[in-house]
């Protein structure tokens, strides 16, 4: 029986009066990988944020290797050897290498700093990790796979007991991803204890010793990864019971022989490979291929922020010129971008300020704005796309991932567009919202209308599209009809070929 | 509805102290003058007093929100405010013809706005330097087209419209500061270009991503920060019945500093022109108030300075408080 490296018991927090951690034991063995589960909202990351002392807990205890602690704040949860890699990397890009792993703890020779030793030892943390890289280089010009491994070194600079792991694999390729799994068992063999939090139930029931499910604040259960199946897990998770990966539904509206959109010739600054395809009236076709194949390119470049040339883009017959976004807007194009924090949404402003601002011009009568019809709009929203909110004042950093995205979706949805270009929709929301979002996407074209669709996950892409557009290297490799794929691994292949 | 930060609407509709700190800081304040000073202070023609100094203030700062909320800056208003008014000043002298002596100083605001505008957007100029070389420019314009003397102006119809005069008792350049302050409130609120404006100081690439043309929107709120300095740089020259180089010195600090004591944010993504028309009738009422007390420059000048830290330092420790509770 290994020894528990720390345990939390008890532990409540609420706030403003409503509980989000309703009495959580957690506890993390010595050696092992513990994954978090849960829903968004859930309570995982404010469970973390108790743990490395950001927030402080209404009631409850924590040990740490025996003895408990008062994590009033993130110093405390430092010297008792805490380390939490952030979702958002926290690495400063206009530092080199060497000195965002040793920020605000240089090494020191006298007064100053030890450049040689830091470099000795900078290199020496990410030898052991097998990463390539100057450390003199400025991590703003690095690629975000090798920033992940840099901030892991960086937790390694300095003893520790316990890694927080906050969706590490969300922007890694698979061959990244696998490479980070061997670390992470290396770092095991040493015996660190890992909590690794993520939404990707494969890795987690992969990589992880034990598993801890949330749900709504509390506890659902907590076992050995034998335990679980992916069923068993998910059924945990959205608390069905019958739960199984997205299948595809015959739609009620058909695929009309009318194209709705067809682009041909598509070529951008890097890229000559003189893309074409077409998109009929309530047609799903899913754009997939690895990082940097080119997916999300050719729908930056059909809405206008990327430059492209020689393109004739077609939208319902009408051959159509787009130079900016406005001119993809007019001609009925949306587009869900891949960040919704930092493409889809201002955070800081309220549903409502989000939901109107490409719907302004519908929304102003005789030069001013329709207050009445604006809150219409975002109620509407709030409503139509279950958004889980107070009202339409809510600020947006109040709400969880999923709920973000909903309203991002909203807010296109509102603009009647024929085509909707979807970029990794489902991208760090929970199961939940996921299955919602493939919903909307459904009843979307049901109504005669068209979307392209990006995502990583390709359960998601065979649950919805109707036909799968394969790109390696920023050309179309392959072209298949969602009938002809049984699985989900003959597509695996197709993106790996 | 008033006294909301203007379009953004936060979570907690309840009392939010960070919103009304300007007012509150506004009130104390004419409480210690009134306790200090006893009944001249608060009197009727001392109030009038103070409107009517801070009237060009407020004005501009109705301008600076805009530029402001998309997190730029405008520093080139204390040059046009010399230029527009010797232009005034000489085209009155030379023609006597009222339409032109207000009509070129507006479009010399609007155009030196644009110019701004579109070096910031399109040469990615930062807008602290773009605006202040600007405002360098324009001052030696200043000096150059007046020869360094003060052009009188004798056009008394002119002097009446801006500033003299006064309707029903009611002084004209408060009847232009209100104005001013309403089609400010109007613009943010209730139209589309408002909503836009805070959406590009919120969050650029979003509103990129939504179909705004940002550069468009931004250029705009330099247009209208010009267009309102002219405004002023009229007022100036209609109050004094002259026009100087040395008009306008210094005012955008003392603009900047009653916009962000009114509650709009240097990072952009907020805007309030209530809170900015408060946080200009706060810092005159803070000068009059030190010249009435019998206060010499310097120390006025030490205390005026000391009081912008507090206010901004009070409301900035509440807005921590809240983000903590």
């Amino acid at each position: 029986m290994a020894e528990t490296v720390l345990s939390m018991n008890h532990i409540n927090k609420s706030f403003g009066g409503v509980p989000v951690l309703k009495n959580v034991d957690f506890s993390i063995k010595k050696g092992s990988i513990h994954a978090l589960v849960g829903g968004n909202g859930a309570g995982k990351s404010t469970l973390m944020k108790i743990m490395t002392g950001v927030y402080s807990c209404d009631n409850g205890t924590v040990t740490v290797n025996g003895e408990e602690k008062k994590i009033t704040n993130p110093n405390i949860a430092r010297d008792s050897g805490i380390r939490m890699i952030f979702q958002e990397l926290s690495l400063i890009p206009t530092l080199s290498v060497v000195e965002n792993i040793f920020l605000n703890h240089e090494i020191k020779k006298g007064a100053f700093v030890d450049k040689k030793e830091m470099n000795a030892k900078a290199q020496e943390l990410l030898d052991e990790i097998g990463v390539k890289v100057d450390v003199n280089k400025r991590v703003g010009n690095l690629e975000i796979g090798i920033c992940q491994l840099i901030e892991i070194a960086k937790a390694l600079s300095s003893a520790f007991s316990v890694l927080i792991m906050d969706e590490p694999t969300a922007s890694l390729t698979e061959e990244e991803t696998q490479n980070l799994f061997q670390i992470m068992r290396n770092l095991q063999k040493k015996g660190a204890s890992i909590v690794y939090i993520s939404h990707r139930l494969k890795e987690v029931l992969e990589i992880s010793d034990e598993i801890t499910v949330l749900r709504d604040g509390e506890v659902i259960r907590t076992d050995s990864n034998s335990a679980f199946s992916m069923e068993s897990l998910i059924g945990d998770i959205i608390g069905k019971n019958e739960a199984s990966d997205f299948e595809y539904i015959e739609r009620e509206g058909q695929i009309l022989d009318e194209v709705m959109l067809r682009v041909e010739n598509l070529s951008w600054e890097e890229n000559h490979n003189k893309i074409s395809f077409e998109v009929k009236k309530g047609e799903v076709v899913g754009l997939v291929g690895l990082l940097g194949s080119g997916r999300t390119e050719i729908v930056e470049a059909l809405f206008g922020i990327r430059k492209h040339k020689g393109t004739q883009i077609y939208v319902d017959g009408k051959e159509v010129r787009i130079r900016n976004v406005q001119d993809a807007v007019e001609n009925g194009i949306a587009l869900i971008p891949e960040d919704r924090r930092t493409q889809g949404l201002t955070l800081t402003h309220s549903i409502m300020d989000n939901t109107i601002l490409p719907n302004l011009k519908q929304l102003t009568k005789g030069g001013f704005l329709h207050l009445k019809h604006c809150r219409q709009m975002s109620e509407e929203c709030i409503s139509e796309f279950n958004v889980k909110a107070n009202g339409v004042n809510d600020m947006m950093l109040n709400l969880s991932g999923g709920n973000q995205q909903k309203v991002v979706i909203g807010k296109w949805f509102a603009t009647e567009p024929k085509v909707i270009l979807m970029d990794e929709p489902t991208a760090g929301v929970d199961i939940g919202a996921k299955t919602e979002i493939i919903e909307l996407i459904r009843r979307f074209v049901e109504r005669q209308k068209s979307v392209v669709f990006i995502s990583s996950e390709l359960s998601e892409v065979l649950g919805v599209c109707d036909r799968v557009i394969v790109l390696k290297d920023g050309g179309i490799t392959q072209e298949i009809r969602r009938s002809t794929i049984h699985n989900e691994e003959e597509l695996q292949h197709a993106v790996q070929a | 509805m008033l006294f909301k930060r203007d379009g953004i609407l936060k979570k907690n509709a309840g009392f939010d102290i960070t919103k009304y700190m300007v007012y509150i800081i506004f009130i104390i304040a004419v409480v210690i003058f009134s306790l200090w000073l006893g009944g001249t202070f608060f009197s009727l023609s001392n109030i009038l007093n103070i409107t009517r100094q801070t009237a060009m203030i407020s004005i501009m700062a109705v301008g600076m929100v805009f530029v402001i909320s998309t997190g730029g800056i405008d520093l080139t208003v204390s040059g046009i405010v010399p230029v527009a008014g010797l232009m005034a000043g000489i085209l009155l002298e030379k023609t006597g013809n009222i339409f032109l002596a207000v009509a070129v100083p507006l479009a010399i605001g609007c155009v030196v706005g644009m110019i701004n505008g579109a070096f910031i957007t399109y040469m990615a100029l930062p807008p602290f330097l773009m605006t202040l070389g600007m405002q360098f420019a324009l001052k030696g314009v200043a000096m150059w087209i007046s020869n360094t003397k003060a052009v009188p102006i004798y056009n008394q119809t002119f002097n009446n419209i801006f500033g003299y005069g006064s309707i029903f008792g009611i002084p004209v350049l408060l009847i232009w500061t209100i104005a001013f302050v309403i089609l400010g409130f109007i613009m943010l609120r209730y139209l589309p270009y408002g909503r836009k404006t805070l959406a590009v100081g919120g969050n650029k690439t979003a509103a990129k991503y939504s179909g705004i043309d940002t550069n468009k929107i931004i250029i705009k709120t330099y247009m209208f920060s010009g267009f309102c300095a002219a405004v002023a740089a009229l007022l100036y020259a209609g109050r004094t019945q002259s026009a100087k180089y040395t008009y306008g010195e210094n005012d955008e600090m003392s603009i900047i500093a009653a916009v962000v004591l009114g509650g709009t944010a240097m990072t952009g993504g907020t805007g309030s022109i209530v809170g900015a028309f408060v946080g200009s009738m706060l810092m005159g009422m803070i000068n009059n108030g030190l010249v009435m007390g019998g206060l010499g420059v310097a120390q006025q000048k030490i205390i005026r300075g000391l009081i912008i830290i507090a206010a901004v330092t009070l409301s900035n420790i509440a807005e921590h408080r809240k983000k903590k509770a």
